[in-house]
């Protein structure tokens, strides 16, 4: 009994919320990971690409809860989603015609594509706040929970309760279809493996006719979608709010590193060891150790090696220790 | 008129021209090589062909049409196709991969000429499924020559095939090269084993520093003693 309550608490407040944290940030890092092996540059402006789809999202989601339209148990938020994706991906195309294509023409290094990407990401952060505003956004709706905490207690006679919240199951559900859909896409359409061709060896591409512009182009729309579905996730699991997407740019950018720039699998890998590794490190695993150990043990402390205010230095640390060993990343990838 | 004449190229990649005056030709079903000294200019010839460089002087014509203007990618949808000396494959797509995108430009079915790839290179068939970049040096090379010769084309060019592989593998591949051109197609090839790539010439050319120093069949060169003693060691 004792040992089952310890791994239900595992599950309440690691395993489940790490999973769904984990799938956000893997559709996160394949956009990341997928500008990265097609023009070849660290897209800083994907986090607030995130944030400007997801605000799209927000505001067709009040458009729709104004006219009534609900999905029933599911958030509304979902209808909002391809109209979301679709005006992120117009954004995508006009910054491409606007500012990365005179780059790309004048055939410039890559870092500076990384610092005009930096301007990209100022300007768009300035548009989300002007549309949307600073403050947090919920906009969460239908079902909160598919497994209760007090039911779950009730019905099993545990001490400790199990909530599975309705937007992790449906993270981790989207997740797993759009990933699907992404490798299908790359490994069994012609536009898919002109992709992977142009990423993996851009002069022979152009020798067997493969037009690079629309590999860009494409690369920009499956980016802009990413990006809009991890921002919505995410704000459906948690909250909205412009400056945090700002800030999971560097856990986004950790997990594209740690499986390896450009390798779509490693940067799934990558989101979950990073998601994993960050709540693990700081949860405070008292509770779970005490249904453990005899009572004479317990620990006095709360077992909590780090402050989540420190969560980001996880990242951070994974990220550096990955580029001095195997600077190629876990799956092999490109050197940065 | 040849069916490939590159006629007085003359042009460099900054303001020094490397080509001089160069002239390069090569007919139908035949195997024309280029065969020089390093740094005679060979590659910048074939790229110069290829439409990699900009000529300063001279015209190239393909099959009549003059096709001096066009960009490398348009000289491929005339029929021509180009086996770089490195990175000449998609080292993490599949061999069958590899050759479907060579075979971008192509709506009709590619079927049938990716059979006759695998003909030609029975071990590409059974490796179809394994990523080219898993592949030995001689099976990219052979990975390589199979994706140009996937669009069809009339000129295959080639620029050192046999660089860096063993020389069992280098004779078998000049052997698949003769069964290339028996086909019909044309190829223009630059080589570094001049000795082995003149023996299967139908032309030659022994460039010198940019400039065509001896022009003739391939056996004429070999045959001649002041070739044989400067270029191919007596």
């Amino acid at each position: 009994m004792e040992f089952l309550n310890a791994i239900v608490a595992l599950a309440n407040f690691v395993l489940i919320p790490a999973t769904s944290y984990g799938a956000q940030l893997a559709l996160g890092a394949l956009g990341v990971t997928m500008i990265y092996g097609i023009l070849r540059f660290s897209n800083f402006a994907h986090g607030d690409t995130m944030a400007l789809g997801t605000a799209f999202a927000i505001l067709i989601t009040w458009g729709l809860q104004g006219m009534g339209v609900s999905l029933g148990p599911l958030p509304t938020a979902l209808l909002a989603l391809p109209v979301a994706i679709g005006l992120t991906g117009l954004v995508m195309l006009a910054t491409d015609r606007a500012v990365y294509r005179f780059y790309r023409r004048k055939k410039v290094v890559p870092v500076i594509l990384v610092i005009v990407s930096m301007g990209v990401m100022f300007v768009m952060n300035g548009i989300t706040r002007f549309l949307i505003g600073v403050d947090e956004i919920r906009f969460s709706d239908g079902a909160r929970f598919l497994i209760n905490a007090r039911e779950f207690k009730q019905s099993t006679g545990l001490d400790e309760g199990l909530a599975l919240r309705t937007t992790q199951v449906l993270t981790v559900v989207t997740a797993v279809a759009v990933v699907a859909l992404l490798f299908w896409f790359l490994n069994h359409t012609r536009t898919g493996k002109s992709m992977r061709a142009f990423s993996d060896n851009e002069d022979l591409a152009l020798l067997s006719g493969i037009n690079p512009e629309r590999v860009v182009m494409y690369a920009w729309l499956i980016a802009g979608a990413l990006a809009t579905t991890a921002g919505v996730l995410y704000g459906l699991d948690k909250s909205f709010k412009a400056f945090t997407y700002f800030q999971l740019l560097l856990p986004i950018f950790a997990s594209a590193i740690v499986g390896g720039l450009g390798n779509p699998v490693g940067a799934i890998a990558g989101g979950f060891l990073i998601a994993y590794s960050e709540v693990a490190v700081t949860y405070a695993f008292k509770k779970v150790v005490s249904y453990l150990v005899p009572e004479a043990w317990e620990p006095s402390g709360l077992m909590q090696l780090l402050s989540t205010d420190y969560k980001f230095a996880v990242s951070f640390t994974i990220l550096i220790i990955v580029l001095l060993f195997k600077p190629t990343g876990l799956f092999k990838g490109k050197a940065v | 008129m040849t069916f490939l004449t590159a006629d007085s190229m003359t042009g460099g990649y900054g303001a020094a021209d490397i080509l001089h005056d160069c002239t390069i030709g090569v007919d139908k079903g035949e195997i024309a090589v280029i065969v020089g000294p390093n740094g005679a200019g060979k590659s910048t010839a074939m790229k110069a062909v290829f439409g990699m460089l900009t000529l300063r002087k001279g015209r190239v014509t393909l099959d009549g049409r003059d096709i001096t203007a066009l960009t490398p990618q348009d000289r491929v949808a005339q029929g021509m196709a180009f086996v770089p000396q490195t990175n000449n494959v998609f080292p993490s797509m599949s061999v069958e991969e590899n050759l479907e995108m060579g075979a971008f430009l192509r709506r009709d079915d590619i079927t049938r000429t990716m059979e006759q790839v695998y003909d030609l290179f029975p071990i590409l068939r059974d490796k179809r499924r394994q990523n080219a970049g898993e592949l030995s040096g001689g099976q990219r090379q052979q990975v390589a020559v199979g994706r140009a010769l996937m669009t069809e084309p009339k000129l295959l060019m080639l620029d050192e095939p046999t660089a860096g592989v063993s020389p069992i593998v280098m004779d078998e591949l000049f052997d698949r090269i003769i069964e290339v051109a028996r086909t019909g197609i044309s190829i223009l090839m630059v080589e570094q084993n001049a000795r082995q790539a003149l023996e299967i010439a139908d032309k030659g050319y022994v460039l010198v520093q940019g400039r065509n120093a001896y022009t003739d069949t391939g056996a004429a060169l070999l045959a001649d003693p002041e070739v044989r003693r400067t270029f191919l060691g007596g």
